[in-house]
């Protein structure tokens, strides 16, 4: 974790129409870290999200990534700063396989003449597929069909993929909520793997142990505004509750 | 620091089993399969015995030569039309126009050939450019409809089937332009290269263009991925809209590459003569494996399913059965195979 964090989003605000989504949440997250972001329902987290990954835009704030100012116009900016995110539904292609849901939109083409007509280097494909595969230890049969996968395998196939195109952050969103026991724990060794890759890691969830085991530091949302934020070994289950119900956050350290 | 504990040697062992329940991976045996896909290498079981059960009561007349060269050119126009209706229906689209166009581009053509008068290679070329440009056309209306205005394919080209065959009437003043050049009819709709007629070739090099642009490019790609699921397309940065019009486009296209052989077979424009062009096209798609809800589907399949109920009838008329009973038959078929696509779509989301 470097001084200057790698996503800072400072005093962001959301309406919409009546409705304040973001009354000036504050934000950042660093290099190897895995942040999670927790709060009761319409507390803002999923907002925070969708405007940190591009996908809406704040009408007030700044984010600031690498300590520069970043106005994300669409998913595509974010995606340019290096920004992927992990989406609840996963968005993959369930009738392509995994190879080519991990080159989805940014499909590798031959060279030369067959490339000219469009012609994919689905071998190539498969190969540089693999080795991210096997880098973030996941074990998918990639010219199987996403729908032949398990849950688990899906979700892993998402994650990796994030993994592999994110050169900063991923966001993740529940990313283990329709997963068993043992297929969560999969994930949650995937996302520590990302982390000790060098990337940051930004999770929501719901599930407060998770977010205690796999998270360095926790911040929590409250009414679209920042409560406070926490190491995850400073604090527990009882006191975040208590944080995200009523808005008061002590560490045991302080 | 509880967490602390797993980064480091919970990597290789107990991390990965969770996931690694690895399917067995294809051998080359499964992958021909796969290419085949359990549909098309079981509608090409149902071919072979079709024929060889009509070979073996008529053996004087169903295998001949004549008569299988006739069912190819049975089948060459309504092939020319599924492969763009396999496109289209990969992507969750339907297209009811093809016949309309067909029509359309026919009549456009004739019309710019007449119009040119001669009977030189080069009118003949500006023809099939007529053609093609005119299907092309309606097709890129129909992807614009159906893509940009969010109107359902169904009725887009329902729409679009009434609006260009009406077109075509107004332009014929209902009457059928039957002067067109005769050059024409006699290459492309009755010549012969090394004994295969033209249309069977021209057939021939749409289909297994369509197939490969199907299956080995980013547009196929494209096709599979916008039928399986547009909104992770969309979230991957594709411009589904702008592809689907393509799609469409493409499928309007060889409608009028249809239109052209369809001039050249009959030497008129035949605007009475397709009235369920589209449907046939629809069911032969269909049959062959490609699916409704988009997403699945293949080249191999819809030149199985065009074919078999071509055979089904010529075989009913050399049996001297009645004719109709191939209707009714690729009628059951049709209803089957949407059946078995359903619960094929049920089990996987289990």
């Amino acid at each position: 974790m470097s001084d200057l964090p790698l996503i800072e989003a400072r005093g962001i605000v959301r309406h919409f129409g009546h409705v304040q989504a973001l009354k000036g949440a504050d934000f950042s997250v660093g290099r190897g870290e895995v942040v999670a972001l927790i709060g009761d329902n319409g507390a803002g987290k999923s907002t925070l999200v969708r405007i940190l990954s591009g996908t809406d835009r704040p009408n007030d704030g700044e984010i600031r990534v690498n300590g520069r100012l970043a106005h994300f116009k669409s998913p595509q900016d974010a995606r340019a700063a290096g920004i992927e995110t992990v989406y609840q539904d996963l968005a993959l292609a369930p009738d392509l396989d995994a190879s080519a849901n991990v080159f989805l939109g940014r499909e590798i083409l031959k060279s030369g003449l067959l490339g000219h007509l469009g012609v994919l280097d689905t071998a190539r494909m498969r190969r540089e597929a693999a080795v991210a595969m096997e880098r973030l230890g996941v074990a998918i049969n990639l010219s199987s069909e996403i729908f032949k996968l398990s849950g688990g395998q899906r979700q892993s196939a998402a994650v990796a993929r994030a993994a592999m195109w994110a050169t900063s952050a991923i966001f993740m969103d529940e990313p283990t909520a329709a997963l068993g026991v043992v297929q969560t724990l999969g994930v949650l060794d995937l996302i520590r793997r990302v982390r000790d890759a060098g990337k940051a890691v930004v999770l929501i969830s719901h599930n407060l142990p998770q977010v205690l085991e796999v998270a360095d530091r926790i911040i929590v949302l409250r009414l679209g505004r920042t409560v406070g934020q926490v190491a995850a070994s400073e604090t527990n289950v009882d006191d975040l509750v208590k944080a995200m119900t009523s808005g008061e956050l002590r560490s045991k350290a302080a | 620091m509880t967490k602390s504990i797993a980064p480091m040697n919970g990597l290789t062992a107990s991390a990965n089993a969770p996931l690694d329940i690895q399917r067995p991976s294809a051998s080359p045996a499964r992958r021909i399969g796969g290419v085949l896909s359990n549909q098309s290498t079981a509608l090409f079981i149902v071919l072979v015995v079709l024929a060889a059960f009509f070979s073996a009561i008529r053996p004087d007349a169903f295998p001949q030569i004549a008569n299988v060269l006739n069912m190819g050119a049975d089948a060459s126009i309504l092939l020319i039309l599924a492969v763009g209706s396999t496109f289209v229906i990969i992507t969750r689209g339907i297209d009811l126009s093809v016949n309309g166009v067909l029509v359309f581009s026919g009549v456009i053509a004739a019309k710019a050939m007449v119009a040119i008068g001669g009977e030189g290679p080069y009118v003949l070329l500006v023809g099939l450019a007529c053609a093609i440009a005119a299907g092309a056309a309606w097709g890129l209306l129909n992807g614009f409809l159906v893509a940009k205005a969010g109107i359902p394919p169904l009725i887009v080209t329902l729409g679009t089937l009434g609006m260009s065959l009406g077109f075509a009437l107004l332009i014929t003043g209902g009457v059928d332009i039957s002067d067109v050049p005769e050059s024409l009819v006699l290459s492309v709709g009755s010549g012969r290269l090394a004994g295969i007629p033209i249309l069977v070739i021209i057939t021939a090099i749409v289909a297994v263009a369509g197939a490969l642009m199907l299956r080995f490019t980013r547009f196929g790609r494209y096709t599979y991925a916008a039928g399986s699921n547009p909104e992770a397309c969309r979230r991957a940065s594709i411009n589904v809209t702008a592809h689907l019009i393509k799609v469409y486009s493409l499928a309007g296209a060889l409608a009028g590459v249809g239109g052209y052989t369809s001039l050249a077979r009959f030497a008129t424009t035949t605007l009475g003569g397709h009235l369920t062009d589209n449907l046939q096209v629809i069911a032969g798609v269909v049959i062959g494996g490609t699916s409704l809800f988009g997403g699945a589907g293949g080249m191999v399949g819809t030149v199985l399913g065009i074919i078999i109920p071509v055979v089904l009838l010529n075989g009913f008329v050399v049996l001297g059965l009645p004719p109709f009973w191939q209707q009714v038959a690729v009628g059951a078929v049709l209803i089957g195979a949407v059946y078995l696509d359903q619960l094929r779509r049920k089990t996987r989301e289990r």
